[in-house]
């Protein structure tokens, strides 16, 4: 029942936001409201702010003018499955790359204390400082005997964002059994592994579901930044900045893309929290 | 099939030195001499800090002494440990809140890789054991304190050890979930015929479970008086049967005349 009622609960939400938007509409300014110039408060008129509706019927008319053009929906969705997929694979990679540096920080007292840092220090660089370095070392890269895609580049940069809650996340779990449960394991002289299978790993999935969750949503924005500063075609991140410079002369289609954006960030959350739901038996008091 | 003349457990001279980082080291035991005999129960008492909870810890081989020797059944401390020679339960029943009860009572048996009927089988037994067979598929959190260290002494005896070793397993229940687990331990106890070291804070509950009771003193901790307890039966009524309270007396006062001495 806890799932029904954040379905509510996330639809209630929604229809906030677009309560709220539609309402700035009504009463704010078409100018906007600025104090020496600055501006606070965004411009109400229909070009900057298009109706809710507006919005929603561009979805259904296509694209662009040309003959055969397919409709905004078919080109978001399509764009959006393109970054499903590759969020997907960053989120796959981060997630298999974080736990794996977390059992090695937890093995090994040397390990933590040469990786910690530099995996804190990793998050600071900024992705479009790492973007052009993956692409370049990409291109120099085959990967099964294929050349490196595009694909590929934002996939690393989706990862590099969504390993580190996972690594931290994962080994402060590894970290979380008492010490009476592990002078116990102690006492049955089991080995590393079977400390860490019996009683580590389960014992940090509580602190593993969170990390999962976070990742999730990192992964999908490297993927939508990645995109934007690798250049790459076919995803979400692309038709925001495509459709964007779009605006002035159909200024609902950007909102569009967003929407699309926002719609994928959520799919996601949703598989998250149905894999929360898989990994319930380990995790009694709930994440 | 066990050798009565080897010790259970037998410490000599055993020392053991904590290194407290800047603070200096602390002298956690000093010269521990102690036998215990197989199937005889043995407590341990003395304030906090006094070292029982080490001293039981030597024997488990989670610590190692700084000086002495500690042998388990004629074998070195660690051996025996390889050898599952010992059960062991604390004061916290720490049971793995993902597992089933059951579960729970299997996990030394899975880590030793014995097979899953034969798990099931040797855990279902050692419910019935401990009175808990209707809650095998319940998970910890639904149980009481009592029962979660049921389940805990449950899965002590799962490898059928010959030695139980006990830091404070009844320490946070209330008085009289308490003594019926008491009465529970000494006919666990005597069915298994399993030596047992039991720490504990509570004088009456130390004469009511052993055979001889252990008095330690601290700084450093050392075994200042032993106390064997006579008393022919463990039943209802032992606890007022006036050899109880002379030996309760005796025991007071082996623990206080050590406190005087120390004031003095
Ligand atoms: N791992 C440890 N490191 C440092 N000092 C310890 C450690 N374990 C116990 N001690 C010290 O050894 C002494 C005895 O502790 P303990 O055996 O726990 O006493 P008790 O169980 O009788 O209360 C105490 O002074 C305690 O601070
Ligand atoms: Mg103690």
């Amino acid at each position: 029942m806890v799932r029904l009622r954040s379905v509510l609960y996330g639809g209630a939400a929604l229809a906030v936001i677009l309560l709220l938007w539609e309402g700035y509409k009504l009463v704010g300014s078409p100018q906007g409201w600025s104090v020496n110039e600055v501006r606070l408060l965004p411009r109400a008129d229909d070009s900057s702010m298009p109706h809710v509706w507006t919005v929603a019927e561009r979805f259904t008319q296509p694209e662009i003018s040309a003959e055969g053009s397919s409709s905004v929906l078919v080109a978001v969705l399509r764009a959006a499955w393109f970054s499903f997929r590759i969020s997907l694979a960053g989120w796959l990679g981060g997630v298999l790359v974080g736990v794996a540096l977390a059992v090695l920080m937890q093995r090994f007292r040397t390990a933590r204390d040469a990786l910690l840092p530099y995996v804190v220090i990793s998050q600071t660089v900024p992705l479009v400082a790492i973007a052009p370095v993956v692409v370049g070392w990409g291109g120099q890269l085959a990967v099964l005997g294929q050349p490196w895609q595009p694909w590929m580049s934002v996939a690393v940069i989706s990862g590099y964002l969504a390993f580190f809650p996972v690594a931290v996340g994962m080994l402060r779990g590894l970290d979380s059994p008492g010490p009476a449960q592990i002078a116990l394991m102690q006492a049955y002289a089991a080995s590393w592994w079977q400390t860490l299978v019996r009683l580590r790993l389960p014992a940090s999935v509580g602190h593993l579901v969170p990390a999962l969750r976070l990742a999730a949503a990192a992964s999908v924005i490297g993927t939508i930044v990645a995109e934007i500063s690798t250049g790459t075609r076919g995803g979400i991140g692309r038709l925001i900045i495509e459709y964007a410079q779009a605006a002035t002369g159909d200024p609902a289609r950007p909102w569009t893309a967003i929407a699309g954006a926002a719609a994928l960030g959520l799919v996601v959350a949703a598989l998250v929290s149905a894999l929360d739901l898989a990994l319930a038996r380990f995790n009694p008091a709930g994440a | 099939m066990t050798d009565q003349s080897v010790a259970a457990v037998s410490l000599t001279g055993v020392d053991k030195t904590f290194d407290a980082g800047r603070a200096g080291a602390v002298t956690a035991l000093s010269g521990i001499d102690l036998a215990v005999a197989p199937g005889e129960f043995v407590s341990l008492i003395g304030p906090s800090g006094c070292g029982k909870s080490t001293l039981m810890r030597l024997v488990a081989d989670l610590e190692r002494p700084s000086a002495g020797t500690i042998s388990v059944f004629g074998k070195s401390a660690h051996q025996a440990r390889l050898d599952q020679d010992y059960g062991i339960a604390f004061q916290a029943a720490g049971l793995l809140p993902w597992r089933s009860v059951r579960a729970n009572v299997e996990l030394p048996l899975q880590v030793h890789g014995m097979g899953r009927a034969g798990r099931a089988a040797r855990a279902d037994e050692l419910l019935e054991l401990v009175g808990l067979a209707e809650f095998a598929g319940h998970r910890p959190d639904q149980l009481s304190g009592g029962m979660q260290q049921r389940v805990a002494i449950a899965r002590a005896l799962a490898e059928r050890p010959r030695l139980l070793l006990m830091d404070e397993p009844f320490g946070a229940l209330d008085e009289m979930t308490r003594e019926r687990m008491q009465g529970e331990l000494v006919r666990l106890s005597t069915q298994t015929g399993c030596a047992v070291i039991f720490v504990t804070h509570s004088i009456p509950e130390a004469v009511y479970l052993s055979d001889r009771v252990v008095v330690m003193s601290p700084r450093p901790g050392r075994i200042s008086a032993v106390v064997p307890i006579e008393l022919s039966d463990r039943n209802e009524d032992t606890r007022e049967e006036p050899g109880f309270f002379a030996a309760v007396t005796a025991v007071r006062e082996a623990l206080r005349a050590r406190a005087s001495v120390e004031l003095s």
